[in-house]
């Protein structure tokens, strides 16, 4: 294929400041099987004492070629990768890729399957803010706070069980709409988890944000001016705790986004304890929006009826022919998408979270490139970390609130 | 069309000879490799595009004229608007320059070109392979690259596959 290159050294002597190379400083590996990486991402640290002169992060750990596979496989089988790659936000990423799907060959979703991705997506953005609340917490030593998020975490999950049949992979969105209806608890289920969320995020609050240690460790920890985020891509809390209003959900409407009332949370201060503010309001305000949506979820069918996409239901297939021709269709070759290319993106709870989508006449896809979030933001931990204390370094992996599943794809 | 956008990719057409497609309300513009930079520096400087979103590039093989085509996703924060700009390049181990002077996050997006399709960026600062391991052979998303199944032998083929296998090299 190619000619065998060799790895030198030299190489990587770019990477390091002059003083490693005279042995004045030392060279630190972290990680790839380090508990507060969140994963297996790797850091080359370079360090004077115990501060962090540079930072070189090592990723790929976790590729496994998702992009190469789905170009093998049709349109809907595809779907089911998606749920693999950020696995805290398995719904968001159902939905990016349908929508996109939904773009490319101009696909109609109904009222009633809009708002049930829209309350499925924030339930998600809860659980993945759980998550990185509690790890954040636990990496800066208070062990309580994690417990207490997965245990909320779990009831999210179970609604997504109720809905999919699983808790984290479900690929419950698809092409057109959903798998099928929620069940008939859904909704009770969801309203019982409404009524008590609010109170448990009073009493995550009440662990850290006065909490003395905590705040010693997190502010004015890894200050990212409003510049710097926009110069390196940055999106999600993390900008937006920098003091750039800029929200997907608001700016761009996908979903039906724009029925719902809620606010952009802003912090001006873009430290460690800003980003834990505006992931802590953001947490109400997807409890806002899951409510709204409630209220008025539409009733009526959760599925297109353009049957050259979408697949008929059981119910059809014993009486019509046509229906059975679709389904044999659809389930064998799948649909064709023109030979054109689409970008959408949503709003995960990392940030932004773009597919683009090439087809090329037939039922595969030509090219599935996902802009990934946590990708991009990784790329700014050097910049933060300069000049940290290799503990604070912990605390800052924490606050990028990276998914290594996001990273490699 | 949007008035700014239309306004920008007329500017382009006009200094760089740019081409403009539009497929679902979303606007491309076609340029030359060596004018990637200047297009993107104008785009940024004069017509408010602040974020490069994502980069990425397509393979067409067998096609080699172009047998690649770069993608680059911008966005304008105050403007609210997208516009892709895609690069045609031609041949087999293609390079072009690299967009870091304009947008630092490039780094990485091009790297992983670099790693994933062999697209060299001339007067990058890291081009190192980012996701597959550093001696790696190949660029895994060409579309000449297999998927990497075992293939099954049989008696009629035995000795075809046989010699495609990597031991049948050495």
């Amino acid at each position: 294929m190619s000619e065998t290159t060799e790895i030198t050294l030299n190489e990587l002597r770019h990477l390091v400041s002059e003083r490693a190379i005279e042995g004045d400083t030392v060279l630190l590996n972290m990680g790839p099987q380090h508990p507060s990486t969140h994963g297996v991402l790797r850091l080359l640290l370079e360090l004077d004492g115990e501060s962090v002169i540079n930072c070189i992060p090592d990723v790929g750990f976790l590729h496994t070629g998702i992009e190469k596979n789905m170009e093998a496989k049709t349109y809907v089988k595809a779907a089911v990768m998606t749920d693999r790659l950020d696995y805290l936000n398995t719904v968001g990423n159902n939905l990016v890729y349908c929508l996109a799907i939904e773009k490319l060959v101009d696909l109609d979703v109904p009222p009633r399957a809009q708002a049930i991705r829209v309350i499925l997506t924030e339930l998600q953005r809860i659980a993945s803010h759980l998550v990185w609340l509690g790890t954040h917490a636990l990496d800066l030593a208070a062990m309580s706070v994690f417990l207490y998020c997965f245990r909320e975490r779990e009831k999210i999950l179970d609604i997504i069980e109720m809905c999919g049949g699983q808790r984290m992979m479900a690929t419950y969105i698809r092409p057109g709409g959903l798998w099928r209806d929620v069940p008939v608890e859904f909704e009770d289920t969801v309203r019982q988890f409404l009524k008590i969320f609010p109170a448990r995020i009073d009493e995550y609050e009440a662990l850290l944000t006065k909490n003395p240690i905590f705040q010693d460790r997190t502010k004015k920890i890894g200050v990212l001016s409003r510049q710097d985020a926009i110069r390196w891509g940055i999106t999600g809390p993390t900008l937006r705790a920098s003091g750039v209003a800029h929200d997907l959900r608001k700016a761009q409407p996908y979903c039906g986004y724009e029925q719902y009332d809620f606010d952009i949370p802003t912090q001006t201060a873009g430290d460690t304890y800003a980003r834990y503010q505006v992931r802590m309001e953001e947490l109400r305000q997807s409890v806002r929006i899951v409510q709204q949506a409630l209220d008025k979820l539409p009733l009526g069918p959760v599925n297109s009826n353009n049957r050259k996409y979408v697949p008929p239901p059981r119910s059809e297939l014993g009486t019509s022919m046509e229906a059975l021709i679709h389904h044999f269709k659809l389930w064998t070759e799948g649909f064709s998408a023109p030979a054109a290319a689409v970008y959408v993106a949503v709003e995960s709870p990392r940030g932004e979270l773009g597919v683009y989508l090439e087809g090329n006449d037939g039922p595969k896809p030509h090219r599935v490139y996902w802009r990934t979030p946590s990708f991009v933001n990784l790329q700014i931990l050097p910049l933060l970390s300069k000049g940290h204390l290799v503990a604070d370094l912990v605390a800052l992996i924490g606050t990028v609130d990276i998914v290594l599943g996001d990273v490699d794809r | 069309m949007d008035a700014h956008l239309q306004a920008a990719t007329q500017a382009i057409q006009e200094r760089f000879a740019g081409q403009v497609s539009e497929f679902r309300d979303q606007i491309s513009l076609i340029v030359a490799p060596q004018q990637i930079v200047e297009v993107c520096r104008a785009l940024k400087d004069d017509f408010g595009f602040d974020m490069l979103s994502g980069e990425t590039a397509v393979d067409y093989w067998p096609a080699q004229e172009p047998r690649f085509h770069l993608v680059y996703l911008l966005y304008s924060l105050q403007h609210n608007l997208r516009l892709t700009v895609r690069v045609p390049l031609n041949g087999n181990s293609p390079s072009l320059p690299t967009l870091e002077s304009v947008y630092p996050s490039a780094n990485w997006h091009e790297r992983e070109i670099w790693d994933m399709f062999g697209v060299r960026f001339e007067g990058h600062s890291d081009l190192r392979r980012i996701l597959m391991p550093a001696d790696w052979e190949g660029h895994p998303l060409r579309k000449d690259y297999p998927l990497g199944y075992e293939e099954v032998q049989f008696s009629f083929n035995y000795d075809e596959i046989d010699a495609r296998k990597p031991y049948a090299k050495e």
